[in-house]
């Protein structure tokens, strides 16, 4: 996941070049491109590997509810989302020369609520795709599209906050990040169960 | 099916091909050409109803995935897989007629104001809603189309805000279409309207009846396997 996030980075480096005037403007785009796509890898192995090796019905079979479940698998996807997202920030900080100190609070609070709408779909996507024959597409096309609020909201937040902006001017956008957040956790308490059955 | 059945819909076909045959006369003969947009302002009456249908299939599909998953009666998995079918094909029917419409009046196909780009991705959501439906295993498929057809649904305002407060920081090219129109054209439009609700419920009626006969032979088939394969 990591490696990839790096690769991401360089190959924008590629793209853009080096020397771009107005590359400020490009740095929350870059960073959320790299998170989503690595992290939709470290996505697909969630409920992948339970597949492949046979282990979930003794998942199911243990005394807890699909929700314990789903948090245990969201929470785990969530940590690792977030290692690879400070190790891409010190790759970008290095690669790109540019300080993200002095923004670091706001800027880890976007990334963490973004992060977590991202794992909670994800989850939810992921034991459904895992399924399926066709796993990682599918499990592309199964997030994006839900996924477009977060991108929106978490993509301009970063950009305001790298700008440095004061929080209040993001705080619209920490709403609908928040929103995102509280109403998928609440539709995979209510459904989650439904996707476990076997 | 029984024989009243049957001849209900046969009716409601009737009618419908009556309607839209009005309404194709009505578009193209009975209305008046308007004066600013010309004649592509035709367009309009059917893109109005092809766009407040797709909305109704999806919620029609949104509220069949919740009855199918409180009552799990397959039928209303049949019900919101179809509506979902005849939502995408009326979305599809929005989104080629909109930058028709939008190229000569507004000079670009495409602007990424608030109700286009969530109606594009109400059409992204519900394509992979359909494809879903193709790669899960059969035992699956209910549960889970049903859970993505909520979860897509429910997506809907929220995507449609922040897209909104995405796009009141940029320039806002077009803030209102603006359209007054006059009596006939609102006649034209009425009939348009009825004939494409009757057309949506027609589809449906006719895809729902071959999904049950699909679920049935498919029932068949396995009970046969069953008696004849399994010694």
């Amino acid at each position: 996941m990591c490696l990839f996030a790096f690769l991401v980075l360089i190959i924008f480096s590629f793209a853009f070049g080096t020397g771009l005037k107005s590359f400020k403007g490009i740095i929350p785009g870059i960073l959320w491109v790299a998170f989503i796509f690595s992290g939709l890898l470290g996505l697909s192995r969630s409920f992948g590997v339970e597949r492949d090796k046979g282990t979930l019905p003794g998942l199911l079979l243990c005394p807890v509810s699909p929700w314990e479940i789903f948090l245990a698998k969201m929470i785990g996807t969530f940590i690792f989302t977030v290692i690879m997202e400070i190790f891409t920030l010190l790759v970008f900080t290095i690669l790109y020369n540019q300080n993200f100190l002095p923004f670091l609070l706001p800027l880890g609070l976007v990334i963490l609520l973004g992060t977590l709408g991202f794992s909670i779909i994800g989850t939810i996507f992921s034991a459904m795709s895992s399924t399926t024959s066709t796993r990682d597409v599918m499990l592309s096309i199964l997030v994006f599209p839900i996924y477009v609020p977060v991108i929106i909201a978490a993509v301009k937040a970063t950009g305001l906050i790298l700008d440095g902006t004061s929080i209040q001017t993001i705080y619209a956008w920490l709403k609908i990040l928040v929103a995102f957040d509280l109403v998928f956790l609440l539709l995979a308490y209510l459904t989650f169960g439904f996707i476990m059955e076997e | 099916m029984s024989a009243s059945k049957r001849v209900f819909e046969m009716t409601l076909e009737i009618i419908t091909f009556l309607a839209m045959f009005a309404a194709l006369y009505a578009i193209f003969l009975y209305a008046p050409v308007e004066q600013t947009m010309g004649i592509v302002q035709k367009i309009f009456y059917i893109h109005l109803p092809a766009a407040f249908l797709a909305f109704l299939g999806f919620f029609i599909t949104f509220i069949a995935s919740i009855l199918y998953l409180y009552k799990r009666d397959l039928k209303w998995d049949a019900a919101a897989f179809c509506s979902a079918e005849i939502g995408v094909i009326f979305c599809t029917i929005v989104l080629i007629t909109g930058p028709i419409w939008a190229k000569p009046i507004w000079n670009v196909w495409w602007t990424w104001d608030p109700r286009l780009t969530t109606t594009l991705i109400l059409w992204f959501v519900y394509i992979a809603y359909l494809m879903l439906r193709g790669v899960v295993k059969e035992h699956q498929r209910a549960n889970f189309s049903a859970v993505f057809g909520i979860i897509g649904f429910v997506n809907v305002p929220i995507t449609f805000l922040a897209i909104r407060l995405w796009r009141s920081i940029h320039p806002v090219l077009i803030t209102s279409r603006g359209i007054n129109i006059s009596t006939p054209m609102k006649h034209t439009l009425a009939l348009t309207f009825l004939a494409f609700c009757l057309l949506f419920f027609c589809l449906l009626k006719s895809r729902i009846r071959l999904e049950k006969m699909r679920m049935d032979t498919g029932m068949l088939s396995a009970l046969v396997e069953e008696k004849f394969y399994s010694k």
